[in-house]
């Protein structure tokens, strides 16, 4: 498929905005989601719609049956067991439900809770509250003048007292891939587990839970071309069950009687209320929609994009890129300054040439203290974006300083 | 939105001004302002004496709305009384809201009136505000 081909798939893409074409270069804050996605909510809605698991009649079962199948899609698409895949809105809150019904139980007083300082707000502030509540001390791993992590901060960091190992399988601002066989190999001599948040990583490169052997991983149908307000924690069966439930009331219980209460098996043990069943189809169609694409073409294309990307941001002289200078191990994702100039004010002269950027911290603050600055500008691709987005992200920085006051 | 109106030459000249740019010695108020979102922060430092503003400064880092905005707000309010100040401040946030429509009304924001086009650029208001915001909580 040509890239003129799948942005037709993205309406929000084709609509032009003051009379241009939207470069959008702010996939990692969220994707645009495809035709196939938003037509296969509303068939939902028009079709198939009832409360999954209530009624006993028909329109019911159907809804039931459809809730079930992107379970079981969302599965097969990560390698799980339906039983391990529990829909939640989003990966903030899968995080905050591993952090209450993990965290709160089995952490004890002077456990450690070993985290990446790159870690997103996300997974990082539960487990400050876990700790805190706890007692337990946060050891946070720094990465090396490339951004990466060694195997000496892994294995100084992850010990005998290390209970649980929060992180980013792609960093939000470095898009670097943290070493997760070396982690968990740490992990597993530590006794602790591992919780994998896959925000930044399934949009680029396929997620094998099981490959990986971690115990929990996370992510959210809208960074993947699926809606808002559907999101996925993957758990080890046997760690799942031993797990108190994180929200408690509807269609999670097994029984109940004035004075107690049973609660229902996993998954649905953790999915109190309602649930969102227009999500889940989204997110299943966005899955087909990928697969349909195949994630060989999509890491090619954007390996294409970010080779591209950083070999013509390292040619202007006055951008600062974070991490490694160079495209190789990056992941969707490059952060980079413009001399002198705050990335709000980049981000402003960007968005009145028609590209969108992020700016800011990111929802990382404890990075941008390590690497000194206060925010950057991010640049994020998905399959959509072309070299002429890349290029007009350059030629869109090389009017900054100019507006700025400061010459060329 | 158009670039022009947003970078002014009033706004980048401002944004890299040093004269307000101090600690404020026996200052009566110091008083931090964050945007949570962006991280953008200042601290404002007042010296009140007699419900007249004697000195005021400001350290922070930001962008260079956020900065143009506290140096310039700063201009406006050394040497005015507390009341005058709240008159001005109220006139700031009235003219970012886009209420004025008496023109002659914003000529007393002085050089401030170079923020009013920031009025059409809904996600850069809050950098405007910032210091704005953090003068009405000082003036408490």
């Amino acid at each position: 498929m040509t890239q003129n081909q799948m942005l037709h798939d993205f309406p929000v893409l084709t609509v032009p905005e003051n009379g241009k074409r939207l470069i959008y270069l702010d996939n990692a804050a969220t994707t645009q989601r495809p035709r196939q996605v938003l037509n296969a909510i509303s068939s939902y809605y028009e079709k198939d719609n009832a409360n999954p698991y209530r009624g006993v009649y028909e329109l019911a079962a159907r809804a039931t049956e459809v809730h079930e199948r992107a379970r079981a899609s969302v599965a097969e698409f990560v390698h799980a067991k339906p039983e391990e895949v529990v829909f939640t809105q989003n990966t903030t809150e899968s995080l905050n439900l591993l952090a209450y019904s993990y965290g709160m139980e089995f952490i004890k007083e002077g456990d450690e809770i070993a985290l990446s300082v790159a870690e997103h707000h996300s997974n990082l502030v539960p487990w400050q509250r876990v700790a805190r509540a706890k007692g337990a001390v946060l050891r946070y791993l720094y990465p090396d003048k490339s951004g990466h992590l060694t195997k000496e901060e892994i294995t100084q960091k992850i010990g005998p007292k290390t209970r649980l190992i929060a992180i980013a399988h792609v960093s939000n601002v470095l898009g670097l891939e943290a070493p997760i066989t070396e982690i968990v190999r740490q992990a597993r001599k530590a006794g602790a587990v591992v919780v994998l948040d896959c925000a930044q990583s399934i949009p680029h490169m396929p997620v094998d839970v099981k490959a990986l052997d971690v115990d929990f991983a996370a992510f959210s149908g809208h960074k993947l071309y699926g809606p808002m307000g559907i999101g996925v924690l993957y758990g080890k069966k046997e760690l799942l069950e031993k797990m108190p439930p994180f929200l408690s009331g509807g269609d999670m219980i097994q029984s109940v009687h004035e004075q107690s209460v049973t609660f229902g098996e996993v998954p649905r043990k953790f999915e109190a209320g309602t649930r969102n069943v227009g999500g889940e189809v989204g997110l299943e169609a966005a899955i087909n929609y990928i697969s349909s694409i195949g994630y060989n073409s999509i890491m090619n294309h954007e390996k294409d994009l970010m080779e591209y990307a950083v070999k013509n941001l390292n040619e202007i002289p006055y951008v600062t890129i974070y991490g490694e200078p160079v495209a190789k191990s990056r992941h969707g994702v490059i952060s980079f300054n413009v001399n002198d100039v705050h990335p709000h004010d980049t981000a402003s002269i960007l968005d009145a040439e028609g590209v969108a950027v992020r700016a800011g911290h990111h929802c990382a603050q404890p990075l941008m203290e390590f690497l000194k600055i206060t925010a950057c500008c991010r640049a994020s691709f998905a399959i959509y974006n072309s070299r002429e987005d890349i290029d007009a992200l350059v030629s869109g920085i090389k009017n900054v300083r100019r507006w700025m006051g400061l010459g060329t | 939105m158009e670039l022009k109106q947003l970078y002014n030459q009033i706004i980048v000249e401002n944004s890299r001004a040093q004269w307000n740019r101090h600690k404020v010695d026996n200052h009566t108020v110091s008083l931090e302002g964050v945007n949570p979102s962006c991280g953008d922060d200042i601290v404002l430092e007042l010296r009140v004496v007699d419900r007249v503003i004697e000195d005021a400064g400001f350290v922070g880092d930001g962008c260079a709305i956020s900065q143009a905005s506290a140096s310039i707000m700063i201009d406006l309010i050394k040497g005015k009384t507390v009341e005058e100040a709240k008159k001005l401040m109220n006139l700031f946030f009235a003219m970012i809201k886009g209420e004025i429509k008496d023109e002659a009304q914003i000529d007393e924001l002085q050089e401030a009136t170079a923020l009013q086009g920031i009025s059409h650029m809904p996600a850069r208001v809050k950098c405007a505000v910032l210091a704005w915001h953090t003068l009405e909580e000082a003036l408490e």
